[in-house]
């Protein structure tokens, strides 16, 4: 496993502890502890995603990323579908 | 508005192509008790819900299914990815072959195309909360008898997380019932 795709790993993990909070909120929106593990986790991802997104182009779009580079980096293989785990960076 | 985020959910890193566990997975990409199914039905529900707690869990459960549905499509994609025409014959996935190629379709297993007639939208929050407590039941079903289907770790993994998922939005729309149902006494509406 490339370093690209550890950091996205860590990435996805933090990620799904701020979805399943976010549903966990939903239906306990007073639940402090909940509430500050929720900003906590967010915090981290917002950090891993800013540091992914600087050296292997933007995860989101429509204004949601800065494009850093030259060329549009959207638009860069390999999508989440396909088999990223063989890819190696250039 | 959505946002797309380049990657999945969970990892769907599947090397081994296996047409005959493509056919299987498909319904729950494009069958009855499948993501696409769910995903439209709770985003169709969600505006008539009456208080805030379940407009925002319809919202959201509405949107993690159509990251399923990413996952989903990602498994048949690399399911039939690089299977030979000769293997496609010998898993009885000619049918599909024929029509979709190793394309990704909306359908079931048996080639019945999605169709909105799999979900209601019934205006009635009360009716609509127990459709979606039976829908996650019947999907973490058909994920128990896919995952008995499999007999590859990669294949595996991705359906036991989708199955897990299942159970904790089982849990969270018993919770909106319940306080749709406080609402509503609270308000003496019948
Ligand atoms: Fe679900």
């Amino acid at each position: 496993m490339n370093a690209r795709q550890e950091l996205l790993d860590q990435i996805r993990a933090i990620e799904f502890m701020t979805v399943d909070l976010n549903l966990y909120l939903d239906t306990h929106p007073c639940d402090m502890r909940a509430l500050n593990e929720y900003n906590m986790y967010t915090q981290q991802l917002m950090a891993l995603k800013s540091q992914y997104e600087r050296q292997y182009g933007p995860l989101s779009n429509f204004g949601t990323a800065i494009n850093q580079g030259r060329s549009w980096r959207w638009i860069e293989d390999p999508w989440p579908w396909e088999q990223d785990y063989w890819m190696e960076e250039c | 508005m959505w946002i797309y985020e380049k990657k999945l959910e969970y990892p769907v890193r599947i090397k081994n192509p296996n047409p005959k566990m493509a056919k299987y997975i498909i319904t729950q990409y494009g069958g009855p008790d499948g993501e696409l199914a769910a995903s439209l039905r709770y985003l169709s529900q969600r505006y008539h819900m009456p208080i805030p707690e379940a407009k925002a869990a319809l919202n959201d459960i509405g949107t993690e299914e159509l990251a399923h549905f990413e996952m989903v499509g990602a498994m048949v994609y690399q399911l039939m990815k690089g299977a030979s025409v000769e293997e496609i014959k010998e898993a009885d996935a000619g049918g599909y072959f024929a029509d979709h190629d190793s394309g990704v379709y909306p359908s079931t297993g048996t080639g019945v195309p999605f169709t909105a007639a799999y979900i209601q939208s019934k205006g009635d929050p009360i009716a609509d909360l127990h459709e979606n407590l039976a829908a996650e039941q019947k999907a973490r079903a058909t994920y128990e008898n896919l995952i008995k289907l499999a007999d590859d770790p990669d294949v595996i993994e991705p359906l036991r997380f989708l199955r897990a998922r299942e159970i904790v939005h089982f849990q969270r729309f018993g919770e909106v019932l319940e306080k749709i149902e406080e609402y509503l006494n609270s308000k003496k509406y019948f």
